[in-house]
């Protein structure tokens, strides 16, 4: 990754144009041409340093339902806990953390009332409690990680 | 929101063509001109159900290899003025109110830091401490060891059928 791949990088992160020819306009701003933009942009995404790019959606807006639930697994539990809760299709990500609430899961589903459902039956699965803490609220910030 | 841009958004998912119309060829494929699929993309961002549009970034591989979630507990009273200012400041890339869990968890305010490394994380902690004014609020700071899954910012989009047509 060169200075140019951070540039583009820290660019995209913004928002991208909507528009007829949207990467021709990226390409100007960034002073290169839009043939060498898309080269570098299709093997940042083949690295895996974009783990993708495109639109990120409002689930609740697209009338499915999202939350951020927290375990307290016991250490010894926690990498066959980590198995079972990561085999539901509708977590999104899971996080190790160090706290006695020690796993946190984003839950995507398709509609809210799935919500409740779902974490019954991660509770019924482990054995443990789940904690749902769903957002009351969101303050908006860029997803800014200048490179 | 229509059956349209249901399949709009399903095609999105998948990332926008890296070519120099990607619009153009996504209208193709849905059999709209460019110019209503451009007017159906704005609507959806207008009305919120794209939050966003560009690149996600892996910020591991980035040489973000610290994240913290740091849940304050501040009073109801000044939530509101507080997560405004928290997510003002450049290296919070979260900000979120949750409730309360009465006896067990008494955090309402969340946000998460990314750093290269934990000690700029604490460093960047106790600065948005100062700059927010959060001296006299209990607070605690969940550093991640392990992400299990990243699915990203997908979501089943299935009020559409799918068909092989």
């Amino acid at each position: 990754m060169d200075k140019q791949d951070k540039a583009i990088i820290n660019l995209l992160q913004d928002d991208f144009p909507i528009c007829d020819a949207p990467y021709k306009k990226v390409a100007e701003r960034l002073g290169i041409g839009v043939d060498e933009l898309l080269q570098r942009l299709e093997s940042l995404l083949q690295t895996g340093v974009l783990s993708r790019f495109g639109p990120m959606f409002h689930a609740e807006k697209m009338g499915g339902g999202l939350t951020l639930a927290a375990m307290q697994v016991p250490e010894q539990r926690f990498d066959e806990v980590a198995e079972m809760v990561n085999a539901f299709p509708e977590v999104a990500h899971n996080y190790a953390r160090q706290h006695h609430f020690n796993m946190w899961f984003v839950l995507a589903t398709e509609s809210p009332e799935q919500i409740q459902r779902i974490l019954e039956e991660i509770s019924e699965k482990t054995g443990l409690k789940v904690y749902d803490m769903p957002k009351k609220k969101e303050y908006f910030v860029g997803l800014r990680l200048p490179v | 929101m229509d059956e349209q841009d249901y399949q709009l958004l399903e095609l999105l998912q998948q990332g926008l063509p890296v070519c120099p119309e990607p619009y153009a060829q996504l209208a193709e494929t849905l059999a709209l001109s460019e110019q209503a699929l451009l007017e159906r993309i704005q609507h959806l961002k207008q009305i919120g159900v794209i939050k966003r549009f560009g690149v996600i970034v892996n910020h591991r591989l980035l040489g973000y290899r610290a994240n913290a979630m740091i849940v304050w507990n501040v009073p109801d009273a000044k939530v509101e003025t507080i997560g405004q200012a928290l997510s003002q400041i450049q290296y919070v890339s979260l900000c979120y109110q949750r409730p309360r869990k009465p006896g067990i968890w008494p955090y309402n305010l969340y946000c998460m830091v990314y750093g290269k490394d934990r000690s700029t994380v604490l460093q960047q902690i106790d600065e948005l401490i100062g700059r927010c004014q959060l001296e006299d609020f209990s607070y605690q700071i969940l550093f991640s060891t392990r992400c299990f899954k990243q699915r990203g910012a997908l979501y089943p989009v299935l009020q559409t059928e799918k068909t092989d047509g």
